[in-house]
């Protein structure tokens, strides 16, 4: 059941990123072109997602299940620290570069071609980095 | 600042933020999950009991959106400007970064900032102000795409 409702969002997120012209990276670079011709829509649709998931939140915070039975797992952590700020930074480094973030990408790996499939091939590379240097750190830690 | 009307959608924005906001917000209801795509596709590797079915099922329901969307309509135009060098280089920091960050545009900035997370809101402004620094880095000062 669980898959099927995961799937329905994956499904819904996705035609919300096609329909707002998202998973066309050069609309996104004009939103983050502030000095040239700018294109406000990405922000437009910001606003519109976080409208229509705040209500969501607000009756998650009142229960512990989700309506299937699962646990609401939200993030516990409060602190802004450097690891946070510092990723962000670097992720916004790569978005200005090509103009893909990782939902846009996904979204085009089917239908958009070598390149987003490109991005995305190098973007799961990176997350696999994080995943080797973080392993390793813990290992030194119980070293 | 100097608007581009005639590329401005905001209805079409508006429509497609409601969606993903519906979508997220379903997510989290009915899965007790946050709609981050970053989180999700980095946390197949790291692979736990549990953890891979819903992980697989949201991203291949967005991976499939644009083959049911064309039943309804045609795509819309891609532009991709960035080379193949650019996009590897870009991809590896938009995989690192966010996996350090905790989170993307969706994550910090549809989930987090919809739950009033201070951490959200400093991931938010922080790759949106790297973002608007490259961008003009590369068009204002370098000129590469101007």
């Amino acid at each position: 059941m669980n898959i099927l409702f995961a799937l329905w969002a994956g499904l819904l997120f996705g035609t919300g990123l096609i329909l707002s012209g998202m998973t066309n990276p050069a609309k996104v670079l004009a939103f983050l072109d502030l000095a040239g011709a700018w294109d406000p829509s990405l922000g437009i649709l910001m606003g519109g997602a976080l409208l229509a998931s705040m209500p969501a939140y607000a009756i998650a915070r009142r229960r512990r299940r989700s309506l299937l039975g699962e646990p609401l797992r939200l993030p516990t952590a409060t602190r802004i620290d450097r690891r946070l700020l510092a990723g962000s930074l670097v992720f916004g480094a790569g978005w200005g570069l090509a103009g893909y973030c990782p939902g846009p990408a996904v979204a085009s790996i089917l239908v958009g071609g070598v390149k987003p499939l490109l991005f995305f091939v190098a973007m799961v590379a990176g997350m696999g980095i994080y995943e080797f240097l973080q392993r390793r750190e813990a290992q030194r830690a119980t070293a | 600042m100097n608007v581009d009307w005639a590329n401005f959608t905001p209805w079409s924005a508006l429509a497609g933020g409601l969606l993903i906001g519906l979508a997220a917000g379903g997510l989290l209801l009915f899965n007790g999950r946050i709609a981050g795509v970053s989180g999700i596709l980095g946390g197949l590797l790291q692979p736990a009991q549990g953890e891979t079915g819903w992980r697989l099922a949201f991203l291949a329901g967005l991976a499939l959106a644009p083959l049911f969307y064309t039943l309804a309509a045609p795509l819309p135009p891609v532009e991709v400007d960035a080379g193949w060098l650019a996009l590897i280089a870009s991809g590896l920091l938009v995989g690192i970064g966010t996996r350090y960050g905790g989170g993307c545009t969706s994550g910090h900035g549809v989930c987090g900032m919809a739950r009033g997370s201070k951490r959200a809101l400093a991931a938010t402004a922080a790759f949106m102000g790297a973002g608007f620094a490259v961008v003009y880095l590369l068009r204002r000062v370098l000129g590469s795409a101007a």
